[in-house]
């Protein structure tokens, strides 16, 4: 029940309520965007039909360089 | 969307794990987690490098209590729409489930998310639409928000809303089972940020870490719990930092605070657990099912409910037994013929270990 996925806003209605949401595998849905402050090309976690938490698409791209940073310190400590 | 597999990354944190040489039980709070422990192998991955995790009471759908769901069941009885997520529908009552009474006729509708049952009220103008609100933090800020935008005066919700951070004390407080770490829910924390588990690690000197939901996610998570304990510290960490932040999602925070009130709840299993539920402020009982169909619901008040005759949901949810050890599992308890909500639902444990063991 707490599954969130993630998905790209590629619309905003003119209500700024809703949103198109893109998932990346040809999915395109409208969802509720009242929760958050997202524009054109966010990366958001979709639950419910509610965008729940814009997804920082820089360290998302760096999270695995992150971790092997955290891991390979681990060594030097 | 995010690329975040790395087979030797994930034989690197393994490897470092097993070197800790470990004995170790943590606890996750998210059926989402039990998902990728089971699907992925990696619970049996841990078991070997030392670590048991068990599923604590992380399952919306599950901890609802036989009252709750007799309280719908009745609602439906009585001629209310009734709409609720669809693993909510199959979960058994004493006789029945919102599953057979839709199939006898009653008006039962499954929803994907409270707006759509919005638009059922909408639909259905001469109706009464009664929303069985379940669910944590993460979708606690929709039935909210729902509410805060003029609902048709035809729409209610059934609240069983809970809060997390209770229940992991209200784990530790009952003692029943010794703990070394929480792995902690990514989604409820992309709304509550870090600061709520805080007093967790300072009261019962337990580490947490808040974890993403990827499998390479999990083992840094497990990596880090073990960290901590190796070198006697007791902190929230945050493994999941692409999508929660310390202060979590102010915006959803504000809008819980603004309709719902904290309360004692009882959950599946649990005795009734200090401010671990919530309710709507008295602004918003216009749209409290339980006030509006009170008469409807009088035939319930006193009554105790039990679980299902031999189910052990409750044994379960609290961490001490694994699904595979209820004598009912796998047996006469199936996804097909489920006698208790772990089975039911897609993020209950039982209803997990049946789908990718095999049975």
């Amino acid at each position: 029940m707490c599954l969130a996925i993630p998905g790209k806003i590629v619309e905003i209605d003119k209500d700024k309520d809703h949103g198109i949401v893109d998932y990346g595998d040809g999915t395109k849905r409208k969802v509720n965007i009242t929760l958050v402050d997202v524009k054109i090309g966010d990366y958001v976690l979709v639950h419910a039909g509610f965008a729940i938490q814009i997804i920082d698409e820089k360290e998302a791209l760096e999270t695995l360089d992150l971790f092997r940073e955290i891991i390979s310190n681990s060594e030097e400590s | 969307m995010f690329h975040l597999r790395d087979k030797k990354l994930a034989d690197e944190i393994v490897s470092k794990i097993k070197k800790f040489d470990v004995n170790l039980k943590f606890m996750h709070v998210c059926g989402t987690h039990q998902d990728t422990l089971v699907k992925h192998g990696l619970d049996s991955l841990f078991y070997d490098c030392g670590i048991k995790i068990g599923q604590g009471p992380g399952c919306p759908v599950c901890v609802t209590t036989p009252k709750e769901i007799e309280e719908m069941l009745l609602l439906a009885k009585k001629g209310k729409i009734v709409a609720t997520f669809g693993d909510m529908i199959r979960v058994p009552g004493l006789k029945k489930s919102l599953q057979s009474m839709k199939e006898e006729g009653f008006d039962v509708r499954t929803v994907y998310g409270v707006e759509d049952a919005v638009d059922v009220a909408l639909k259905n103008p001469k109706k009464d639409v009664v929303f069985m609100a379940v669910g944590f933090e993460t979708t606690t800020p929709m039935t909210a928000s729902v509410l805060t935008d003029n609902p048709p005066g035809n729409f209610s919700i059934l609240c069983c809303h809970r809060v997390i951070p209770p229940a992991l004390k209200a784990i530790l407080d009952m003692g029943e089972l010794k703990l070394d770490g929480f792995i902690e829910p990514g989604h409820v924390s992309t709304i509550i940020g870090l600061k709520k588990y805080e007093f967790i690690s300072k009261k019962y000197n337990i580490p947490q870490v808040i974890a993403g939901f990827e499998p390479i996610d999990l083992l840094m998570a497990v990596w880090m719990l073990v960290v901590q304990v190796q070198k006697g510290e007791a902190k929230v960490e945050n493994e999941y930092f692409r999508a929660v932040n310390y202060e979590g999602n102010v915006k959803a925070k504000n809008v819980i605070n603004e309709v719902f009130e904290v309360c004692d709840l009882n959950w599946r299993g649990f005795p009734v657990i200090p401010q671990s539920g919530l309710k709507l402020r008295e602004k918003f009982r216009i749209y409290d099912a339980r006030e509006l169909f009170e008469d409807d619901l009088e035939e319930l008040k006193d009554i105790k409910f039990d679980g299902p005759k031999g189910c052990l949901c409750g044994e379960v949810l609290r961490g001490l037994i694994s699904s595979k050890e209820c004598p009912l599992f796998g047996t006469k308890c199936n996804p097909e013929n489920p006698i208790g909500p772990c089975m039911v639902s897609s993020e209950g444990s039982c209803n997990i270990e049946f789908r990718y063991l095999n049975y």
